[in-house]
């Protein structure tokens, strides 16, 4: 049977004696480059995910001029033809290029996660951390806040604010940020919340930082790595939610090219068997949240390689 | 009545601010509406005569607390406003639709659970063999997934290619009549009726939404319940059970897995979430008449109290199984609402 | 009845395999009670584990023999193991609460191991469970049996760890450090069980502990380890005053005892004269009726209720309690990080209690009371190099910088006893006694004159401690710093201090000289403090 993992007390990381060399005193960056390189390799999926993440990038800045046609170009002597040599990913029913209208929304569909993500971020930070160092009054009343977001179905209430708030992309980017705001204010609160009392905290304020300081220099750098985690798995569900409201019909409008909206108009023809209008859009949305996911999972192995989940 | 019997009432009291958030919420996103709400609410058809008496039934002419106040007398009387497509009541409207929405998501939780959990169990006991990495893969492309586009795929493969699924259009086929309403779930309702036929039917639409759901959910639960075993068995506590000898079918199950279950089902909660989100993408590819397309189509009609009045009882829903979630996890764990957790 | 033969057990790591446990030899006779004595890393806990065979899924016994009582312990099968395993051999670990499945019910927790082992049917499981719960002294065992793990005191929970080890009436009871984590006179009643339920049932029994002192006087035998072999056994009379080998002498030497002095914990060849520190009569600190009260969920908590007490200049005051006795609250206090309810901190004759702690980072005297935490590891800034945490109070407190700066943080690691080449390491990079030393190297760098001392060598190792605590001895003859030291252990207090309060409940029971308070203790408590304490044989 496999035994189950039992760690005898102090063994593998058994302490070093005092005084003795401890390790090869490498300097810290070669050894955090050490230690990336063996996640690496452990791992080799992480390495294709950054390669992948790399690919979309690239796809985001320069796809608009690389394409060979133009993404909004109609031709009607050429509709619903199947991918061929001069149509990678065939036309769809006015005769545009699936292929340059997949690579050419890869800059909106990455700009609202992104956008999306780093509001979210950024709002999301200061509230947990302040939330989460000052506790008391502030911290319930976060708290009470973010948790009647958290009490709405969160796509649910990404539809009803771009409902309420108009149906543009900027709507949809508000609305993701907001939606977003209490998974890193969560997340954030619980970090600094465990090194509010942590001895360097303390040692720090007796070395004579303000609170302020405290919460920004010591505390704050701490609790970055699982945020970053965060951040990666956050862009992969930002773009997904974002596909999933234009899907419906909400924030893109017609005929700009965008993943969620060609799905929804290729889904009307997959019953007719023209597959291809909806697969490929479909696929490069989930190669793209699949790339976020994996570079999340990836991320989280670097950082810390115990939390392998 | 003991401490786990006052927690267990301090925690439903808790829902009610929660409930009274929601509310503010929606209240604050249906004044929200840009221009004048009254004009958006009374559509594109309106005459000035109907915007007038549409600011009228809102109060918008009042000040806001006072709209607010009005606002909470007409939740109360369970009015959500009239629909402009259908011209019911809302709440007429959400009722009928509801049960639909309801089959959909408890048999594609059902199905997601019977499969992640033991797929979580076993690559958790089995680190690093086939199991685990196909838990994996599974978890990491499970949540990469768009419903939307599973859909489209799985009818693709299922209706256009093999053609063994029915048409994706609904709950049931047009030749069959739709079984008498209890419930208004199809499958318990042919049941009752005794109508197997009816039954085989509805079950026969119901299997690819079904699985689209369930393969966008299995992700979490897999990985949860796989995180969770893994950290219970690594606990002290499986070691004194097998410096006791205990066999490995007690210590997995009667001591890991009781343990492990319980950041599965908190878990639950965020599931739920997610899967009330995705059950209106996966109506709208189904044609499945519940709640979430009905959302859909008010969305493109620029219906907004029915929209609203979906986004609030969504709410309302959830906020309702998260409690009975909370509930549940009192029941398995003795530690609730003592000092200890 | 036991006997191993250069047992050797290996551990696959990140580096390739690492070896835990490196040919250890020993016999087990019936009705003895070995001990197994190694500071962390020494492979003790793996010796244990390597005989019940439940290594971790990397570990595996590399060489050698264990046989039990003609049962060859390494190649027997799983199953035979596992009818082994509660019913021959048991085991009691370290902190206890975490020993006990949290969501079972203790009294079904042993059952699991009665029906295991076929010593009770359904029918008379219950019965038989509170029987045992009855043998390990557990009051009320019937309506114990209905409890939680949470609901039990950490005692409590040793005890219902010794019930589920002993209801099958093992003949072999490893005990793996079983009194870490409790209070010292909760840990002096659990060994006390064990043992005479050991004694009493003719059962041989391994305790496995970094306490030279606890062993001796729970041992008939011990067997000292260091680096994954043994380096000396005998009986621990004998391993007190002629100890052979020269990691035996020294860890012998750094065990706190009575009679010995700060100096006599280091090894002979490194015992330097003490250099005297001289006290004043006048007083640096004061503090005067100070209370502290939390709210708490079910009213109110009394942390603090009213201590008074004087330090004086060049004093060390030792603050003394278990757990719960409101001594951290005191000296968080003291040092402002926590207001008071009310009372006075009269430092140098200006009332600190009146200055909320907010701002007490930017007050002038902030420098002048400085911190060593208990824990070297959670209170270096893992993100911070050595250099860097040491330069922080003073780029915050003085105005060095630049080459003064660093000349300044190479003076301090110099009096640390710091090799200025570990400066520029990270706190993972650095062993135990390295990080205590730079956790006192960042307290007195700006110069302060009080220094609150919260338990520095809780974490370390016996032989490391000795080392810190005479370094701090040192300094506060060099630097003429006074100190508060609050630690659990008498022992270790009564070395380096002068003047010893002993806290119980909030309140002070129990101040004076250190000498009176430890060889005259007049409060009850006191006394039982001290008895508590497990006692080496005088060497």
């Amino acid at each position: 049977m496999t035994e189950t993992s039992l760690t005898p007390d102090a063994l593998v990381m058994a302490a070093p004696a005092e005084e003795a060399p401890v390790r090869a005193a490498a300097k810290p960056r070669a050894a955090m480059l050490g230690h990336v390189l063996y996640v690496l390799r452990e791992n080799p999926v992480t390495g294709l995910a950054f390669a992948m993440f790399a690919f979309f990038v690239g796809s985001a800045l320069f796809g608009v001029w690389l394409v060979p046609y133009d993404p909004l170009a109609t031709d009607a002597t050429a509709t619903l033809q199947p991918p061929s040599a001069q149509h990678w990913f065939g036309t769809d029913n006015l005769g545009r290029d699936v292929f340059s209208r997949v690579i050419v929304a890869t800059r909106l569909d990455l700009m609202i996660s992104v956008a999306a993500v780093a509001m979210s971020f950024v709002i999301g930070s200061v509230l947990g951390a302040v939330a989460g160092y000052r506790g008391g009054l502030i911290d319930v009343a976060t708290s009470r806040v973010l948790d009647t977001i958290m009490a709405f179905p969160l796509f649910v209430l990404a539809m009803g604010i771009v409902a309420a708030l108009g149906n543009t992309v900027a709507n949809i980017i508000y609305a993701t940020a907001i939606i977003n705001i209490p998974f890193y204010a969560r997340l954030v609160r619980a970090e600094v919340n465990i090194r509010r009392d942590a001895g360097f905290t303390l040692a720090a304020k007796l070395a004579g930082n303000s609170d302020a300081r405290v919460l920004a220099f010591h505390i704050f750098p701490n609790a970055l790595p699982p945020m970053m985690v965060q951040v990666s798995l956050n862009l992969g569900w930002a773009i997904l939610n974002a596909a999933g409201l234009s899907f419906i019909g909400l924030g893109v409008r017609p005929p700009t090219p965008e993943w969620g909206i060609m799905v929804a108009e290729g889904a009307n023809y997959i019953v007719s068997g023209e597959w291809w209008l909806a697969l490929f859009p479909g696929l490069w949305l989930m190669l793209a949240v699949f790339t976020f996911n994996l570079m999340g999972d990836g991320l989280r192995d670097i950082v810390d390689p115990r939390q392998r989940t | 009545m003991g401490a786990r019997g006052r927690a267990t009432l301090v925690r439903v009291l808790q829902a009610i601010p929660v409930i009274f958030g929601v509310i503010v919420i929606s209240f604050i996103l249906t004044r929200a509406l840009p221009g004048d709400p009254a004009v958006q609410f009374a559509g594109a058809m309106a005459t000035d005569e109907s915007i007038q008496q549409v600011r009228e039934t809102l109060g918008l002419d009042k000040p806001l607390p006072q709209q607010f106040v009005l606002y909470l007398s007409q939740l109360a009387q369970g009015d959500l406003g009239q629909s402009l497509s259908t011209g019911r009541p809302v709440l007429t409207d959400l009722a009928s639709r509801l049960p639909a929405s309801l089959e959909l998501t408890l048999v594609a939780l059902l199905l997601s659970c019977l499969v992640s959990v033991p797929l979580g169990v076993l690559a958790a006991t089995r680190p690093g063999s086939w199991v685990d990495q196909l838990c994996r893969l599974l978890v990491t492309a499970g949540v990469s997934l768009p419903t939307f586009f599973t859909g489209v795929v799985l009818i693709y493969i299922f209706y256009y290619l093999l053609g063994i699924a029915p048409s994706p259009l609904g709950r049931l086929d047009f030749v069959y009549l739709d079984p008498p309403r209890v419930t208004g779930f199809f499958l318990i309702d042919s049941a009752l009726a005794g109508d197997g036929e009816t039954w085989f039917a509805a079950l026969r639409q119901l299997i690819l939404p079904a699985c689209t759901l369930a393969l966008f959910t299995l992700a979490p639960i897999a990985r949860m319940t796989r995180a969770a075993m893994l950290s219970a068995l690594s606990a002290d506590y499986i070691r004194t059970a097998r410096a006791a000898g205990l066999t490995r079918g007690k210590i997995l199950y009667g001591y890991a897995f009781r343990n492990a279950l319980l950041p599965v089902v908190t878990t639950l909660g965020m599931v739920f979430s997610f899967v009330l989100g995705a059950n209106v993408l996966v109506e709208k590819v189904f044609a499945w008449p519940g709640i979430g397309s009905y959302a859909v189509e008010a969305l493109v009609a620029s219906d907004y109290a029915a929209v609203q009045g979906f986004v609030l009882s969504m709410a309302l829903l959830f906020v309702l199984l998260n409690l009975v979630i909370d509930l549940a996890y009192s029941v398995i764990d003795p530690r609730f609402g003592t000092a200890a957790k | 009845m036991l006997s191993i033969k250069d047992l050797q057990v290996a551990f696959k790591t990140r580096k390739g395999e690492v070896n835990a446990v490196r040919g250890v030899s020993f016999e087990l006779a019936r009705g003895e009670r070995l001990g197994i004595v190694g500071e962390s890393g020494s492979g003790k806990s793996v010796t244990s584990y390597a005989l019940m065979r439940i290594l971790d899924a990397g570990g595996r016994i590399k060489a050698g023999d264990a046989v039990y009582s003609g049962i060859d312990l390494r190649n027997a099968s799983e199953s035979a193991m596992k009818d082994l395993r509660g019913r021959e051999i048991s085991m009691i670990f370290q902190n206890p609460r975490a020993a006990l499945n949290p969501i079972r019910k203790v009294g079904h927790q042993i059952e699991d191991v009665l029906r295991r082992h076929a010593r009770a049917s359904r029918q008379d499981a219950r019965d038989k469970a509170i029987a045992a719960l009855e043998a390990v002294r557990i009051n009320d065992a019937a309506a114990r049996y209905e409890a939680y793990p949470f609901e039990l005191s950490g005692g409590m929970c040793q005890r219902v760890v010794c019930a589920i080890a002993l209801a099958c009436d093992p003949k072999l009871l490893i005990m793996d450090e079983p009194t870490t984590g409790l209070d010292i006179t909760t840990q002096k009643a659990v060994m006390d069980l064990v043992d005479d339920l050991v004694k009493a049932r003719g059962m041989s029994s391994i305790l496995i502990t970094h306490d030279l002192g606890l062993a001796s006087e729970y041992c008939d035998r011990i067997v000292v380890m260091k680096d994954g072999q043994i380096v000396e056994q005998g009986d621990p009379k004998a391993l007190f005053t002629r100890p052979q080998h020269p990691y035996t002498r020294k860890l012998v030497d750094a065990t706190p005892r009575r009679g010995a002095t700060i100096r006599a914990l280091l090894p002979a060849e490194e015992r330097r004269p003490e250099l005297p520190h001289a006290v004043k009569d006048t007083p640096i600190l004061e503090v005067k009726d100070l209370v502290k009260t939390y709210q708490g969920k079910s009213g109110p908590v009394h942390a603090v209720k009213g201590v008074s007490f004087t330090i004086h200049e060049g004093q060390s005051v030792g603050l003394v309690g278990e757990s719960g006795c409101g001594k951290s609250t005191t000296s968080s206090m003291l040092v402002r990080l926590l207001d008071p309810s009310s009372g006075q901190i009269l430092y140098r004759g200006t009332d600190l209690a009146t200055i909320p702690s907010d701002g007490f980072a930017r007050h002038p005297l902030r420098p002048k009371i400085q911190m060593v935490f208990q824990d070297a590891t959670d209170s270096l800034n893992p993100r911070h190099s050595a250099r860097q945490s040491i330069a922080e109070p003073l780029l915050r407190m003085t105005p060095l910088r630049g080459a003064l700066l660093a000349a300044r943080v190479e003076e301090l690691a110099r009096l640390t006893g710091l090799p200025a080449h570990l400066l520029d390491r990270f706190p993972h990079q650095l062993s135990g006694g390295q990080k205590a030393r730079v956790g006192i190297a960042r307290a007195i760098a700006p110069d302060p004159d009080f220094l609150i001392l919260d338990e520095p060598t809780a974490a370390l190792d016996v032989s490391i401690q000795a080392v810190v605590l005479n370094l701090l001895a040192d300094l506060r003859a060099t630097l003429g710093m006074s100190y508060l030291f609050v630690s659990h252990d008498l022992n270790v207090v009564r070395l380096l201090c002068d003047h010893v309060i002993v806290m119980k409940s909030g309140e002070i029971i129990e101040a004076g000289p250190a000498e009176d308070v430890m060889d005259a203790p007049s409060h009850p408590y006191t006394r039982a403090l001290l008895a508590a304490a497990p006692q080496a044989p005088a060497a």
